[in-house]
């Protein structure tokens, strides 16, 4: 099976292809049942039921982030309430944001767009509604338009929406009845002197209202409707923007109040502000946190409910693996001239039975790579942070010069853990390095150990080492996760012969710019 | 006495055309149009027009 969709037929390697015989995956070592080594998101720590539902979903699991791909379908472009980090009258291909959008669908138009890409992406899994005003404003009438054509055209596909939760409470029969498995709400806190700093107004029951009136009343539709959602098994994903000065601390509490309430996922998302963005956060000044600060926070919040970290913060429209953005193959021109496209699952079902046969095994040579760290090095080294280049599948499969973006992992005696990405600037366009692009990469992966990659030019090499990043790719193609506790290993080792240095203090910057690359 | 819309600062996302309790905003041309012969702006209806109330530009204004 692997040999008829493999992932690297899919990724079109190029002159990139990884070694014709991958290492055997070690066996297991005894001692370490995976459910105690803290693998997150595996099917050993969740219910069968649950995991059955997050398991093919980019959005819900992080280990599906890896393997699958997410559409989103602009067809909700009115809202319903005003936040002082969104202005939509600003809308640029160029810029990567939610709320941003390039073209408006009609559900019409929705399923023909989603029946286009389902055929071309075979990792295809999920169709979103996140706007690119709130779904379930309007009453929601083209959300439910797109969903009860896509029941019935494209089966195979989960369906998910998004929203700020003030009409939540009135749709919350109908979310059920289309078997709308996923829900997002984006909640900020639950303090309205909090919200009354993030919400000018909202629009509820025929009237605006404004101030500590408005934040009061859309905090309570939001736990009801998150209260509504959870009783009836909905899996709810809670997203936070962390606005630095206004709710950072706060969001301990939202953290708090979701989890009681049943929220099966809490994504703290840096936020998005520039004065070109013609947002009032934009225009005030009001910065976002930097790479540490966002960590801070989310650390603080682990115990609580339990977190997501892979968020890419997309595009109302946007389509891919997370981290990518294939819109512009999709425009509404294009998929006019691509005329009528029937619907075929085979492809996607070939795609996900090979991605089973991935994933069978990868917990025993994970579990056994991490004892294998403990039983060496002990908990006497404190955990470093790894910047990895990929195209997916969870390998380090990425030229550094090609990267759009780092998958920071977190690597200890405790296990590997991926904590995020930093979004960056291509380095290599055209064959040749930009040597402003490559300050800008340091700058975003700056709080790394090393970063790991398929292959890397001698330039760019040196000046990670000079600014004290080491370059690594000895393991390219291999798995991210069992390379990085070898080379943690390795790194303890020489960190007690005095030949390395500690980075623990460093700081790096989060890009929130422009998502402009698209895959080659 | 009704209300219009200023189409340069219009970001066509219909919510108005949601809340008009007079079916009287439709869209035209790529953008939407109040049609004066039915706006009543929300007089005895609601406490005040909910094209204006709910538009995120702030682009329904008397006529």
């Amino acid at each position: 099976m692997s040999n008829v969709v493999s992932l690297d037929s899919i990724f079109g390697l190029g002159e990139l292809a990884p070694p014709a015989v991958m290492p055997a995956a070690p066996e297991a070592a005894s001692g370490c049942s995976s459910s105690s080594c803290g693998s997150s998101d595996g099917p050993a720590d969740m219910d069968p039921a649950v995991w059955e539902k997050v398991k093919n979903h980019p959005c819900y699991s992080e280990e599906a982030h890896h393997y699958f791909a997410r559409m989103h379908v602009a067809v909700a472009p009115a809202c319903n309430i005003q936040c002082n980090y969104c202005n939509r009258k600003y809308d640029c291909s160029n810029e990567s944001r939610p709320g941003v959008v390039s073209e408006k669908l009609t559900p019409d138009q929705a399923i023909k767009k989603i029946l286009a890409v389902a055929q071309e992406i075979p990792q295809l899994s999920v169709i979103g509604i996140a706007g690119p005003g709130d779904s379930l404003a309007a009453a929601g009438k083209n959300t439910f338009a797109t969903f009860e054509m896509l029941q019935k055209k494209a089966p195979d596909l989960k369906l998910c929406l998004s929203t700020n939760g003030l009409a939540l409470p009135d749709h919350v029969d109908t979310i059920a009845q289309y078997n709308i498995d996923h829900v997002t709400i984006t909640i900020n806190m639950v303090d309205p002197e909090v919200g009354a700093q993030i919400y000018p107004w909202i629009f509820y029951k025929h009237k605006r209202w404004t101030g500590l009136d408005a934040a009061k009343i859309l905090h309570e539709q939001q736990m009801l409707g998150l209260e509504m959602l959870t009783s009836r098994g909905i899996l709810v994903k809670v997203n936070s923007v962390m606005i630095p000065g206004v709710n950072d601390e706060h969001l301990l509490e939202v953290n708090k109040a979701v989890k009681s309430r049943g929220a099966f996922l809490h994504n703290i998302m840096p936020l998005i502000s520039d004065p070109a963005h013609g947002t009032y956060f934009g225009l005030n000044g009001q910065r976002g946190p930097t790479a540490q600060e966002l960590k801070v926070v989310q650390d603080a919040c682990e115990g609580g409910a339990k977190l997501m970290r892979h968020c890419r913060q997309c595009r109302a429209d946007a389509v891919g693996l997370l981290g990518e953005d294939r819109g512009e193959e999709f425009t509404a021109d294009k998929i006019e001239a691509m005329g009528f496209v029937d619907y075929d699952d085979e492809a996607r079902r070939t795609y996900r039975e090979h991605v089973e046969s991935e994933r069978a095994g990868r917990h025993a040579s994970k579990a056994a790579a991490q004892a294998d760290v403990r039983e060496s090095v002990g908990f006497t080294v404190d955990p470093i942070l790894i910047a990895v280049a990929t195209k997916g599948g969870e390998r380090i499969n990425e030229h550094f010069g090609h990267a759009k973006e780092f998958q920071i992992y977190e690597v200890g005696p405790s296990g590997a853990k991926f904590i995020g990405h930093r979004r960056v600037d291509q380095y290599c366009e055209g064959g040749s390095g930009d040597v402003d692009t490559l300050d800008g990469v340091l700058a975003a992966i700056n709080d790394c150990t090393a970063v790991f990659v398929a292959k890397i030019g001698g330039c760019p090499s040196k000046s990670l080492a000079d600014a004290g990043i080491e370059p690594v790719d000895r393991f390219a193609f291999d798995y991210i996760e069992e390379s990085a506790l070898a080379y943690f290993k390795d790194y303890a080792e020489r960190l007690g012969q005095g030949v390395v240095q500690s980075r623990a203090g460093q700081d790096a910057v989060i890009r929130t710019g422009a998502l402009t690359a698209r895959r080659a | 006495m009704a209300y219009k819309i200023k189409s340069a600062e219009c970001t066509v996302c219909g919510a108005c055309e949601a809340e008009c309790p007079n079916i009287a905003i439709s869209l035209k041309k790529g953008t939407y149009v109040i049609d004066p012969a039915k706006c009543t702006e929300c007089q005895g209806q609601f406490d005040s027009p909910q094209c204006a109330a709910v538009c995120p530009a702030d682009c329904c204004v008397p006529a």
